[in-house]
């Protein structure tokens, strides 16, 4: 009799396995799926528009979109006003916000447990979760209203920077707290004073772990939108002069969304965007596998 | 006077009624002793007796922490340590630590210089080369690495990562090493070409070295000092203190009644 239920039981068991396994994989699948269906229609939908040109022109008008679509032809031109837009609007929200950062997490880093560095730590938590949009609102009341006169690379920029900020503010500061402590001291022991010790060792040695949390940051902001709306607003033309309204991927793709003749452009510029952001994500990626 | 703390004539050193506390622990009592020039001393204890503690106020390392409170005097041939600057200190006072920690992201020649280079200091090539061949030619590491300088210096195996480090903190000619149970975190061949190396460096340097281990102190140390909840308990000749403790405590901690 008990010889038969334990037979019985390791069944029963091994069903149960089977069971688990099953559902482990149907998640994993759910949870992969998504990304794979989004790149394959992106794929799918955007690939016959990118070209060449497609990186180097500049965004056609209704009219000529039109005409092509009536004579069964590509839309002509580019994105080249977007690529570079967002370009300079990155690369600007990067110069003003890793320095801030960076000082802010070895600040951070170097005062742990005082009152003042918690209080900074959590706003900066809470900063991060501003929604996107609000920073725009903000960086059009100080930097549109006040300091270019009007749309401009510049208040995009400032409200990216705003959103970089507290990524790379924690980035920095557990990257620092995973240097053994007694590299620091070595330094300091022979004399080195403390910014030389920063400079010259703590931020040499934990140089991946700075880059994975900008290039994360950079790739976060590439994509937004919504704050440059309100700031960068959009331009047809080419502009590389910070005080003047400028264009950029994303801004393009909800231009395109809103013209019925662009259609095929917001696929393959989403595609790019996709392409851009996946780039910077498996750089980090990279970095972050370098770190040992 | 305490009989039992031995007392030396023109030391390099001089700690004198030198109390640290931190916050309300008090960790160092008191302690007076003076380190002769050119010689190992040990300083030993059981956990929590203060030792390291005493070893960092010496190059003043232990102003990192915080609420770390200090009183009485040390003199490093003749002059204040607490007057002068940290910095020039620390130049004077090399210090090695119980793990290997060679800079991860330095060549084992930049390792060696790196003293010199984050300080700003500007020398000629050939100036910098003879440094790092004198310092690693003094911790038997140069023949091992001559060609292989520009590797980093975490490639190198445990034992030679402390030479190097021994040797980085010699490039600047200190006067004093102070090594916090250097060979702890190495094998026992390592662990015995440290100690031959420390014996060949105090010809000319003073060794002073926290250590768990009695045997490394009977066997590198000249003079040895024993420490107990934050007081110095005796200070002598090591063959002395190892065959005729003087203090019980001293006695039991070497007997392996406590420690």
């Amino acid at each position: 009799m008990k010889a038969i239920n334990e037979t019985e039981n390791i069944n029963s068991r091994i069903r149960k396995d089977r069971v688990f396994l099953g559902l482990v994989v149907l998640f994993s699948v759910i949870t992969v799926s998504p990304i794979i269906l989004i790149i394959s229609k992106l794929i799918e939908k955007g690939y016959k528009q990118l070209s060449f040109g497609f990186l180097v022109e500049k965004t056609p008008d209704t009219m000529e979109a039109m005409t092509a679509i009536a004579n069964n032809e590509l839309i002509p031109g580019g994105i080249v006003n977007g690529i570079l837009g967002t370009l300079l609007m990155v690369a600007m929200a990067a110069v003003i916000a890793i320095p801030i950062a960076i000082i802010t997490g070895v600040y951070l880093y170097e005062n742990q447990g005082k009152w003042l560095a918690n209080i900074t730590r959590n706003v900066s938590d809470i900063l991060q979760g501003v929604p996107s949009i609000v920073l725009g609102l903000i960086s059009y009341l100080w930097v549109v209203k006040y300091v270019t006169n009007g749309f401009s690379a510049l208040a995009g920029s400032v409200s990216l920077a705003i959103m970089m900020l507290p990524m790379i503010v924690r980035s920095t500061e557990e990257t620092l707290k995973m240097i053994p402590q007694t590299l620091k001291e070595a330094g300091l022991a022979l004399g080195i004073p403390y910014w030389r010790v920063l400079t010259g060792i703590l931020i040499p040695t934990g140089f991946s772990g700075l880059m994975t949390g900008i290039l994360l940051a950079v790739s976060r902001v590439i994509g937004e939108t919504a704050p440059l709306m309100l700031t960068a607003l959009g331009s047809r033309a080419i502009n590389m002069n910070i005080s003047k309204p400028t264009s950029a991927i994303p801004l393009l793709i909800w231009e395109f969304y809103n013209d019925p003749n662009m259609v095929d452009m917001i696929w393959s510029s989403s595609l790019l965007l996709m392409i851009i952001v996946l780039a910077f994500n498996l750089t980090a990626k990279q970095f972050a596998a370098n770190r040992k | 006077m305490n009989t039992n703390i031995l007392q030396v004539k023109d030391p390099i050193l001089a700690i004198e009624n030198l109390s640290v506390a931190y916050d309300k622990n008090v960790a160092v009592k008191d302690v007076t002793v003076g380190i002769k020039k050119n010689t190992v001393t040990a300083i030993m204890g059981p956990s929590g007796c203060g030792k390291s503690t005493l070893l960092r106020v010496l190059n003043r390392m232990h102003e990192l922490y915080e609420n770390i409170h200090t009183t009485g005097s040390v003199t490093l041939n003749g002059e204040d340590i607490f007057k002068m600057s940290a910095i020039k200190l620390r130049r004077k006072t090399g210090m090695v630590f119980q793990r290997p920690n060679p800079f991860p992201t330095m060549s084992i020649y930049d390792n060696v210089i790196a003293g010199y280079k984050l300080n700003g200091i500007n020398q000629k090539k050939q100036e910098r080369d003879e440094i790092v061949e004198r310092s690693l030619r003094d911790v038997a590491l140069w023949d091992e690495v001559k060609d292989s300088l520009t590797k980093k210096g975490t490639f190198l195996s445990g034992g030679q990562q402390q030479r190097l480090c021994i040797a980085r903190a010699l490039a600047f000619n200190p006067e004093i090493i102070l090594l916090d149970e250097p060979t702890s975190a190495l094998d026992p061949v390592a662990t015995s070409k440290i100690e031959d190396l420390l014996i060949t460096l105090k010809e000319h340097y003073t060794i002073i070295m926290v250590t768990h281990n009695m045997s490394q102190a009977a066997r590198i140390s000249d003079y040895s000092l024993f420490m107990y909840l934050g007081e110095l308990v005796e200070y002598g000749k090591t063959k002395n203190m190892f065959t005729n403790p003087q203090d019980r405590r001293t006695e039991e901690y070497l007997t392996g009644k406590f420690g």
